[in-house]
């Protein structure tokens, strides 16, 4: 790695700014915070997955002392002044359930007591009566014509820029459809040498963040909505809760403290309309916070069925890729359809095959809604390309890794959408881990004999993704008389680092040491807009907003020392807290002194402000081509091997290499643990985590019942390796880095469980049940 | 399961649901004995929270699966969510409040701010709790007795190497710290 002389704070690994805090259990997170006189609001859910609500009653409920209100979807609805309709896509979803029900956990009413118990007790009170309607839960079934329609009114909500095209389809459950079409994929078909053609299938799963969603709303004396909230998305919270409460923006305040993380549970919409709701009924400060088994029941990663078509030469060269997949997006869209959008262009992965055509369908099923998981839909779509891959390079008898490398695309080859590709590292990443794990020579699966004894393999997998575009982020930048420095960013602090990273940033520009530098919280009084703390994307735009913003205050320094030292301001440097003559160090000023010079009292400030907008040209509706699909590409790659039991089905992790291209290492030590958590998390997802749903009924809603990874399941050797292509645009040539770590670990797996034993579990999470069976099934074939 | 409220907020609303029944329990919290008044069904984690204001005890799961929650009980690493905090009269309770004296970490508190490990900082009080629990009981595990011991803590983030690090370091640092106050007397 190259030595950075030019950078003194970022590129190293300075110790996390919140470390001391969160080591002594100090921080203050959402759900800590009591207001004198708080109620406690709970939530009846549905019992069924589609209904209509025919009536709600109350009266009991309203007896249980201590209760102060309990409401329904028509109270909601009968409310004058307020529009009780949500979401970031399709305003699809209301405060609760009004005039009917769309899965089972559908929010039907609520209570709000001067304690959760008697909150509690209330809800067993309140008796709804439902009239059935027929559901349904596949998102293909769901996809049909005929098929029972979740919602029969669709209003975009245009809320985000990238979303702006969506359409109000009426009278089917596709609410969204992503297509791209290159060359021609029929005419490559007909001429192939060889078809491969499967399915592959992703279930729903948990994003289990160890902080439940809770949100604390005030009203205060001037009738401002005061919202303190375990959010990624304060900005857009702001935005809906005018919009419900039909009040200016300045009249919402979204405060978000230290987040127990998100990983996309905590994106959007959630508790807010409905605690702000009570809190504007009540007139009390309200807070609802969520159990565990109500977690599985508000948001999921999206079920994924994905078929993968490949026309394959005999010389191994793929010159078609189609791809058909159902995005299983619930009851309601939430972000679905731009999870789908982002997911969708990129599913025919990072390669240059010259024919693609890509189908991908957001469709509305009777599920728990599912939105943003950590990877933005790319892992599951990733599982069924880079499998496929594997399937095409066994059948040839080509390296796998030599076949990805082959189709793998380079600086300035296009994309399937036809962007040209800028600062794409798919190539340095599959290198690294392949040298990292010791690739071998391509050779077959092993067969398995019986008594065989426990079979090793490796495989390797890769993934690219692009970020959010157009998306913005705002920063402001004071620096004190002192030389301290007070960043104002909507950035969520969620255990990514980027309060410490982005204090990097300003410290490195503003010349100060990082301990002089101080990241204020997300506070939408205070802070700008920003899009979204997600999809990777926070390190580049919001750490160019404070660049820029930085470099506006290093600018009036430099015009303010420019006089007292004679020189030009382009001839000045700022670092270690002093301005200079470039090349005549001892001609210069501490920064007291500068403010001294120009503003000559104590205690002044110097600001400096930038908004980061990045811009795309919008995807053809019909092609899905376009010129710049993203600002930047981020990608990884993954490399496993693993012993499997033939006997058991059991499969061991022996080492698990993943590589993620970050562009620059703002803090290298964050990025490892971004790219190992990531990994480590996906490994839960591809081994045994999966949300158990019988005819729209979460059966495992439970920890009890829902395992997460441990230490015990921590591969004994895991390597975590930062590539650096350098991005143009990026502060540094940074890109991001939250989640690169998740995209291929699934395929890896996989790949080596083939490679190991000689069979392929299509259908994730690979059980040591589904290996038996495969392996029973390769005996009696 | 069923959470309890807060007791401020009961004792403003006395026809509150859940019983009104209270005995007076002690606990000796981090080396202080306080006087508390709970109701049979309370749960410790919420009558640490709500009561004596520790925040660092953290529900996580609400079934004892997670370890958020962990505080010490009598020196052994409990799940508090699942304790109910009448039966405890008399007892010794640590929370990660207790571990640092003044601006003094605890050796296992600066192992994990040293490694780093953290990310979003919810299950580390409750893993330093588990990890002080492991090496004052055992100050030598094995790699499959410190595994089995702390697996019954979850970090999503999963900075499970940083952590096993942080482990480690404590174990190493917690050595030297008996090696310079020199050999145990008595037994």
């Amino acid at each position: 790695m190259a030595v950075d002389v030019d950078y003194t704070v970022v590129g190293t690994s300075v110790p996390r700014l919140d470390g001391l805090k969160k080591v002594t259990g100090r921080p203050i997170y959402t759900g800590d915070i009591e207001l004198p006189g708080m109620l406690h609001g709970a939530i009846l859910r549905s019992t069924y997955p589609h209904a209509r609500v025919v009536r709600v009653d109350k009266t009991r409920a309203e007896r249980v002392p201590g209760v102060v209100a309990v409401v329904s979807g028509a109270d909601v609805a009968n409310t004058p002044g307020i529009d009780p309709w949500y979401g970031p896509v399709f305003r699809d979803q209301a405060i609760l359930a009004i005039d009917k029900v769309r899965y089972i956990g559908d929010p039907v009413a609520a209570v709000v007591a001067a304690d959760r118990e008697s909150a509690e007790e209330a809800l067993e009170l309140i008796e709804v009566e439902y009239e059935p309607l027929p559901a349904v839960f596949d998102p293909v079934e769901a996809a049909q014509p005929g098929a029972p329609l979740v919602h029969e009114v669709l209003k975009p909500a245009r809320a985000f820029a990238d979303m702006a095209h969506v359409a109000a389809v009426g009278g089917t459950n596709v609410c969204y459809h992503q297509k791209v079409r290159k060359g021609d994929v029929e005419a490559a078909f007909a001429r192939a040498d060889y078809i491969f053609e499967d399915t592959y299938t992703s279930p729903p799963a948990q994003h289990a963040p160890l902080e439940p969603h809770v949100t604390l709303v005030y009203i205060d004396e001037d009738d401002r909505i005061n919202i303190w909230t375990a959010t990624q998305s304060p900005s857009f919270i702001r935005t809906d809760i005018a919009a419900i409460f039909r009040v200016p923006l300045n009249r919402v305040r979204v405060m978000v403290p230290y987040l127990g993380a998100g990983y996309g549970s905590k994106l959007y919409d959630k508790l807010e309309p409905l605690t702000a709701y009570l809190a504007y009924i009540t007139r009390k400060p309200v807070r609802i916070a969520l159990s565990r088994p109500e977690e599985f029941l508000t948001i999921t990663k999206h079920a994924v069925v994905a078929r993968c078509k490949m026309g394959v030469m005999k010389n191994g060269d793929i010159i078609a890729c189609e791809t058909e997949n159902y995005w299983n997006t619930g009851a309601y869209a939430d972000i679905g359809p731009r999870v789908v959008h982002k997911s969708g262009y990129t599913s025919a992965g990072p390669y240059k095959f010259p024919n693609v055509k890509i189908d991908a369908y957001c469709v509305y099923t009777n599920n728990v809604p599912a939105g943003a998981f950590r990877g933005f839909g790319v892992p599951q779509i990733v599982w069924a390309y880079e499998s496929q891959m594997d399937v095409v390079a066994h059948n040839l008898g080509i390296d796998p890794l030599e076949l990805r490398l082959r189709h793998a695309l380079d600086e300035g080859d296009e994309f399937a959408t036809g962007t040209p590709m800028i600062s794409i590292g798919v190539k340095q990443s599959l290198r690294q881990v392949a040298e990292a794990i010791g690739w071998d020579p391509p050779r077959p699966p092993r067969r398995v004999y019986p008594g065989s004894g426990p079979l090793r393999g490796k495989g390797l997998a890769c993934g690219v993704k692009a970020v959010l575009t157009p998306s913005i982020s705002g920063a402001v930048v004071h620096m004190n008389a002192d030389g301290s420095v007070t960043v104002l960013s909507s950035t969520v602090e969620m255990g990514q680092g980027s309060e410490t990273a982005l204090a990097q940033i300003a410290a490195e520009e503003l010349g100060v040491p990082i301990q002089k530098v101080r990241v204020h919280l997300p506070d939408t009084d205070v802070t700008p807009y920003d899009t979204i703390t997600a999809g990777s994307r926070s390190t580049y735009h919001m750490g160019n907003a404070i660049r820029r913003a930085a470099g506006q205050i290093k600018q009036q320094l430099f015009e303010a020392a420019a006089e007292v030292l004679e020189a030009n301001p382009e001839d000045l440097v700022l670092r270690n807290e002093r301005i200079f003559v470039r090349g005549a160090e001892e001609r210069g000023l501490t920064i007291p002194e500068v403010f001294a010079v120009k503003l000559g009292a104590l205690g002044t400030n110097l600001v400096g402000e930038a908004t980061y907008k990045t811009i795309a040209e919008p995807l053809d509706h019909e092609t899905g081509q376009s010129k710049k699909s993203t600002e930047f590409w981020f990608s990884g790659a993954t490399a496993a091997e693993v012993e499997v039991d033939p006997e058991t089905g059991q499969v061991r992790v022996l080492k698990l290499v993943a590589a993620a291209d970050v562009g620059k290492e703002v803090n290298p030590h964050h990025c490892v643990q971004q790219i190992e958590g990531a990994a480590i998390l996906t490994l839960g997802l591809t081994f045994f985590e999966w949300m158990n749903v019988d005819q729209g009924q979460v059966t495992n809603a439970s920890f009890l019942d829902y395992q997460l990874p441990s230490l015990k399941d921590v591969p004994p050797e895991i390597v975590a390796l930062s590539v650096t292509v350098p991005h143009p645009d990026g502060p540094y040539g940074a890109k991001g880095v939250g989640e690169s770590g998740t995209l291929s670990v699934q395929a890896a797996i996989g790949n080596a469980i083939y490679n190991a034993v000689g069979v392929r579990v299509k259908d994730l999470p690979i059980t040591p049940e589904k290996i038996l069976r495969a392996l029973r099934a390769a005996e009696q074939s | 399961m069923g959470g309890s409220s807060a007791a401020a907020l009961a004792a403003d609303h006395p026809l509150g649901s859940g019983g009104d029944v209270k005995r007076t329990i002690t606990l000796i919290v981090n080396g202080v004995e306080r006087q508390l008044e709970v109701q049979d069904h309370w749960l410790l984690s919420d009558v640490l929270r709500e009561q004596l204001k520790l925040y660092s005890v953290r529900e996580g799961c609400g079934t004892a699966v997670c370890g958020s929650c962990t505080v010490l009980l009598d020196g052994r690493p409990i799940a508090s969510c699942l304790t109910l905090a009448a039966r405890l009269d008399g007892r010794r309770i640590e929370t990660v409040e207790g571990l640092s004296q003044g601006e003094r970490l605890h050796p296992i508190q600066e192992a994990f701010l040293e490694e780093r490990a953290f990310q979003c900082g919810y299950c580390t009080p409750g893993y330093i709790m588990a990890v002080k629990g492991l090496l004052d009981e055992n100050p030598d595990p094995s790699e499959e007795e410190l595994l089995d011991y702390l697996a019954g803590n979850y970090c999503r983030c999963a900075g499970y190497p940083d952590i096993l690090r942080a482990v480690n370091s404590s174990r190493l640092k917690l050595a030297r710290q008996r090696a310079a106050a020199g050999p145990p007397t008595g037994s």
